[in-house]
């Protein structure tokens, strides 16, 4: 296969229409306006539907209507346009649907900046919306794995009927790297929940609500999404490390910090620190016992993030007691310098 | 090797940018290519980071690259003491006047948008100094450059390829 050169943005877009996906519903909002860019372009090429609607709010609701009829769908924004989402996120996944959303992060609060930032992992892996749900989140580091993620989740998506966030952010998405997009098969399964028009006779009509006034019932559909989740938790939790064999020091990272942090690795040992990094792939299901098992016996744990700390508090619940956590990054748009992060790691190691 | 191309947004580097991570990506080298971004326009400026490495590239951004190419004043005083020492600073001469010399890198006055200008076609300034860099680092083959060339302009841009071409050979002629 061919590597070709492309923007995050862009490669998002490819590898999302290479998996059969043919309905893009979005609003405008950089860092990520590539995606739409592309869609517009590429969707009518493949008999695909491209449609810039008025808002983020009736984006993620023509999505709930796309999904309702079991057609492979997408849409993507940041931040801002993220939080206006997040309804029409709580409500697909009450309604069992499958979705890709992506969220190219840029720095908030409120309308922010148009900087790379990781300050959305609260609002994308502990819920956003309203109601006990939770939907998975694939966090890429690399381009490749943009590309990968993008056609895994709408697996995952449809696999256990749930909407699937893809957490990027402003670098992922305006940098270029070589990929590989390979023409992917949507899984062979059950659709005969989605609304297709009915006959009266085949199957049961479909029904798409995420409203239940029924308390048991409710009750009910609350444990089958529960059951469901954990099927997903046993299942679909992903992570890689670098450098950890005979690490001392532990650093956590993902996306764009996880990808420096490797770059920050490879610097620090050039000075004799013997560090490596863990970096989650899947934000939800966070890779719990793998974190525990990693930072066993190390020194010092150090959570890099380009944000005030988020994902700190899932590594701190998820270290033995006796690992120091310590914190590197900040809020704002800055991207830390390998630099910067190797010499926070020896730092650490003196003081240690 | 970590390099930043960097002018007036309009001239072109970011294109030159990609062409050099482009040819590094057809000689099977591990390429990124990152562009600063920000709410600006023609005129303003804009540079990009292109790192190309046999190792795989973990950061994307440069702090202290090796390379620079300066394509106007304001690139030339961001990027004058950002270069590691050792490192290469090309420079457009033609629109660069201020010029603080340092004697711990290399330093090329490179006459970029009045080449161009000879070539009668302003806009492949990029081209020239493009053309230039490949030459004093060896990065990449010329060879490849050209074939990224004519892979990003396509069918629809075919017919200046060649204006494109001559100005990276005249780049390449300045020693």
């Amino acid at each position: 296969m061919n590597r070709e050169l492309m923007k995050g943005n862009e490669a998002i877009a490819e590898a999302a229409i290479k998996c059969g996906c043919r309905y893009f519903f979005g609003y405008p909002i950089t860092p990520q306006n590539e995606i739409p860019e592309y869609m517009s372009l590429r969707m009518p090429q493949v008999g695909g539907a491209f449609v810039q609607a008025e808002s983020e709010v009736a984006a993620i609701n023509m999505v709930y209507g796309a999904a309702g009829c079991g057609a492979r769908v997408i849409t993507s924004s940041s931040g801002p346009g993220m939080s206006l989402k997040m309804e029409g996120i709580s409500y697909i996944a009450g309604a069992e649907l499958p979705c890709v959303i992506v969220n190219i992060m840029r720095a908030g609060p409120g309308l922010g900046g148009i900087q790379p930032s990781q300050s959305d992992y609260f609002q994308t892996v502990k819920g956003g919306g309203h109601g006990d749900y939770n939907t998975p989140v694939l966090a890429p580091s690399n381009l490749q794995e943009a590309v990968d993620f993008t056609q895994l989740a709408f697996d995952i998506a449809e696999k256990y009927r749930t909407p699937v966030i893809i957490l990027g952010d402003g670098l992922l998405g305006q940098m270029m790297e070589p990929v590989v997009i390979e023409e992917k098969k949507p899984l062979d399964i059950d659709r005969s929940w989605a609304s297709t028009g009915w006959d009266g006779k085949s199957r049961k009509p479909a029904r798409i609500n995420s409203l239940n006034l029924n308390t048991e019932d409710l009750d009910a559909h609350n444990a089958k999404l529960q059951a469901k989740y954990k099927t997903i938790k046993e299942n679909e939790v992903r992570y890689k490390e670098y450098k950890t064999e005979d690490a001392e020091i532990l650093v956590v990272a993902y996306g764009t910090s996880g990808r420096i942090s490797y770059s920050a690795v490879d610097e620090a040992r050039e000075a004799g620190v013997k560090v490596g990094v863990f970096c989650p792939l899947t934000l939800w299901p966070f890779p719990e016992k793998q974190l525990f098992e990693a930072a066993k016996g190390k020194k010092a744990v150090v959570v890099v993030e380009m944000s005030a700390g988020q994902m700190l508090e899932d590594v701190k619940l998820n270290v033995p007691h006796d690992v120091p956590v310590h914190f590197f990054g900040k809020p704002g748009g800055s991207v830390p310098s390998s630099e910067a992060i190797a010499a926070e790691i020896k730092r650490i190691k003196e003081v240690c | 090797m970590k390099m930043v191309l960097s002018g007036f947004g309009g001239q072109g580097m970011l294109l030159a940018g990609q062409l050099l991570a482009y040819a590094g990506m057809l000689e099977g080298l591990n390429v990124t290519w990152l562009p600063s971004y920000g709410p600006e326009m023609r005129g303003g400026s804009a540079n990009c980071s292109v790192i190309i490495s046999k190792e795989m590239v973990g950061s994307p951004t440069i702090p202290t690259p090796d390379v620079v190419v300066a394509m106007n004043q304001p690139s030339f005083d961001s990027f004058i003491n950002k270069v590691k020492p050792g490192g290469l600073f090309i420079y457009n001469k033609t629109l660069v006047t201020t010029v603080t010399t340092r004697d711990d890198i290399t330093m090329i006055a490179l006459d970029a948008t009045q080449i161009a200008a000879d070539l009668d076609n302003l806009r492949v300034a990029n081209m020239v100094s493009l053309g230039t860099l490949i030459k004093h680092t060896g990065i990449v083959k010329p060879e490849s450059v050209l074939k990224a060339l004519a892979i990003k302009f396509g069918e629809d841009k075919k017919h200046l390829l060649e204006i494109n071409e001559k100005a990276i050979a005249k780049g390449a002629e300045v020693a």
